[in-house]
């Protein structure tokens, strides 16, 4: 016992000697927290768009008025020539172009019909998407106002959003950057601990003492597992002061469960570390090889029943999709742990599974 | 490994990556079992957007399910739905939607109020005598989109995507290079040497900056035999951007590299300086919505230039004077950081 606690203050200095990656460490998840919190949204607004007003009178000048107005609207350029109209899209000025026919005034007055065409840049589906029904909205609105009792039957709508009623993004992004920040942390951090050692030549030493293969990686793994530990504390404070995000469920609950995933990701990192010879290769594959998986397969950034069958399965086997799970059942639900064990299982058995391989693989030979 | 793990993301990520919202789940509590209530449910139903997972009796048991996740939004019908209509013409429902995926609700909710209100019509229609002309004065939209008619999410998504994995690449690989060498100690060697510094740099940037190119070469004929991608604009006005752009990323690196003294120290600045970069380019969220301090902060992105001229050439067909700007900025940005590097970069510590 005493040797592994000697083994642990060693393992201690090595990671507190390092002062710039300490402050990466802690630094990052602050940093992506606030941009999180502050300057990413899913929310289109200030869209900037062109218009086409071919008839130029009172009703068309209202309507741009209003759309310029609404906050989701930027009237950013008028085009006199129908003709010229892809140029503002390829210039990236305008994300949609509104065309509004000859005579619309006299149209409306006669028929009582008329229409309006939108042309929308999909390129991003989405944002164009959203943008004309924005669109739609405000020609439904107008058109309810110029004759408020004609409308025979109306049917309205009462809608409540639930758990985030401002639709603010942090609710979904949160768990999710906190998922992302421990997992690249944690894997990197351990990956390139055993590797290092294999690296500059100081793992022969480890391989004459005493020291059972088990020992070795555990003590490497908890001085992070501490950090790591602070850190979530970090995320957590910031979260709820900084960003307002409620715990709406039991913190204890919350933060056991954050150990859990922690040491989930210590053991991939380890296994990473005992399967790799070079540090390079290790990191690459801990950061790029784990990064754009962890964001796209852990159902934060895009829904996981939108994907093909055989990412879904996938995705089953990346922890952060658990954990993400979790987070939001107990922070935003405020769900209890008959809720959650499911999840909880899981993480728990690919903790022990990655254990159990990192145990078979750990060379105790040096070639 | 260097051209074997872009390669497999950039296969398999698109695939992923989709913000389209469809099946969203929906569960019904209807407390009038009317005709009317039938009709509007199979309306909503019929839709194709929507999956009925349950046909509740109690609000309580609706709600449970959203609490689970095995329902996205619920519809209420009260008791009394038909007879409210054609006694009074008006009527209420009520929908809850689970709003922690902002988009996911938005959208949801927006589909959801669009079928009501297309039923609400028909309704209309059906009910009063329909005459040449509407009965009331009616501001209808026609849409159209441009340059991605299908509303393909992975047009949108894969260059944006290579973009991605060319930047990680590039800046990641240079950022090691000196610290490698740092650590070994063949760093010493170099030092006693008379070459000069700003040749030094050049020489760790150049095969770096092929590398590069090539991994975007790679890049693009996946997206073309996976994806079906064409670039609609010019090809040569692409490379020629992607040029500067790997001189500006590759710069970042060497300068990140000049200051640290591990490889982990090198990787961790690089990540921290990637992820700002790559979250705040406007890759997964849009760069409109943000706040105005954000929007400063992305003119001077690298990332968010090359995710936009990417789109911009490959799926508008944009020209050389549409991306004027970005190629000067980031061209600035390159020499800037390159010059840092050597200046920084110090012979004798």
């Amino acid at each position: 016992m005493k040797r592994f606690v000697t083994f642990l203050r060693k393992e201690f200095a090595h990671v507190l000697r390092d002062r710039k990656t300490l402050l990466i460490l802690f630094g990052m998840p602050v940093v992506q927290i606030l941009i999180f919190g502050f300057a990413l949204t899913n929310e289109v607004s200030n869209a900037r768009i062109a218009v086409v007003d071919q008839s130029n009178d009172n009703t068309t000048r209202r309507l741009i008025g209003r759309l310029d107005a609404s906050r989701y609207f930027e009237v950013a350029q008028t085009i006199s020539d129908p003709q010229q109209m892809v140029k503002p899209f390829r210039s990236g000025d305008a994300k949609l172009v509104i065309v509004f026919p000859a005579q619309f005034e006299q149209q409306l007055a006669h028929d009582n019909s008329v229409e309006v065409q939108v042309i929308a840049d999909a390129s991003d589906p989405n944002v164009a998407t959203t943008l004309t029904n924005y669109v739609n909205a405000v020609l439904l609105d107008f058109q309810q106002e110029l004759s408020p009792t004609a409308a025979p039957i109306s049917i309205r709508t009462e809608m409540r959003m639930l758990y985030n009623p401002q639709l603010k993004g942090v609710h979904n992004f949160v768990p999710g950057v906190m998922a992302l920040v421990l997992m690249l942390v944690c894997v990197m951090m351990t990956a390139v601990s055993i590797v290092r050692e294999k690296e500059t030549g100081t793992m022969e030493i480890l391989l004459v003492s005493p020291f059972q293969p088990m020992m070795v990686m555990v003590s490497k793994a908890i001085p992070y597992l501490l950090l790591s530990i602070i850190n979530v504390t970090f995320i957590l404070l910031l979260s709820v002061f900084v960003l307002g995000l409620p715990i709406n469920g039991s913190i204890t609950l919350l933060m056991a469960e954050s150990i859990l995933f922690i040491i989930t990701c210590l053991t991939v990192g380890i296994f990473i570390s005992v399967k790799t010879s070079s540090q390079q290769v290790a990191m690459l594959i801990s950061l790029m090889g784990m990064m754009l998986p962890t964001i796209l397969f852990s159902g934060f950034m895009f829904p996981i029943e939108n994907m093909p069958v055989p990412l879904q399965l996938i995705s089953n086997i990346v922890p952060a999709k658990w954990y993400y799970i979790i987070v939001k059942s107990v922070m935003i639900k405020g769900l209890g742990f008959s809720d959650i064990w499911k999840e909880t299982l899981i993480l728990a058995g690919i903790t022990i599974f990655m254990m159990a391989l990192s145990l078979k693989n750990f060379k105790i030979r040096l070639a | 490994m260097i051209v074997v793990m872009p390669t497999v993301q950039l296969m398999i990520l698109p695939l992923a990556a989709d913000y389209e919202v469809k099946n969203i789940n929906l569960a019904v509590v209807d407390r009038d079992r009317s005709p009317y209530s039938q009709k509007l449910i199979s309306t909503i139903t019929s839709s194709g957007y929507f999956r009925l997972v349950a046909y509740d009796d109690a609000y309580d048991q609706s709600y449970k399910r959203i609490e689970r996740d095995d329902a996205d939004l619920l519809l209420e019908v009260p008791d009394e739905f038909e007879r409210e209509i054609v006694r009074s013409g008006t009527a209420k429902l009520f929908v809850a939607v689970n709003a922690i995926n902002g988009t996911k609700a938005n959208l949801g909710g927006a589909y959801l109020n669009s079928i009501i209100q297309r039923y609400n019509r028909e309704l209309q229609v059906s009910l009063s005598d329909a005459g040449r002309f509407p009965p009331a004065p009616s501001v209808t939209l026609t849409s159209s989109n441009w340059f991605n008619v299908h509303l393909n999410y992975r047009l949108f998504m894969v260059p944006g995507i290579l973009s991605i994995l060319v930047t990680m690449i590039g800046g990641f690989l240079s950022a090691l290079n000196i610290v490698k060498e740092k650590e070994i100690g063949t760093i010493e060697q170099i030092n006693v040497t008379p070459i000069r510094k700003h040749h030094f740099i050049l020489g760790k940037l150049i095969p770096f900056w092929v590398l590069g190119n090539v991994v975007f070469s790679v890049g693009m004929l996946i997206s073309w035999l996976m994806y079906g991608i064409v670039p609609a604009g010019n090809l040569a006005l692409l490379y020629s951007f992607i040029g500067v752009y790997l001189l500006c990323v590759l710069g970042l690196g060497l300068l990140v590299s000049t200051f640290c003294e591990t490889q982990q120290q090198a990787m961790f600045v690089m990540f921290f300086f990637m992820m700002i970069f790559i979250l705040m380019s406007g890759l997964f969220t849009s760069t409109d919505g943000m706040p105005d301090w954000a929007k400063a902060m992305t003119q001077a992105n690298p990332v968010y230039y090359l995710v936009e001229v990417m789109r911009m050439v490959v799926l508008k067909g944009s020209t050389f004077a549409d991306i004027t700007r970005h190629l000067l900025v980031v061209a600035s940005l390159a020499v800037g950081l390159n010059a840092l590097a050597v200046f920084n970069y110090r012979k004798t510590s």
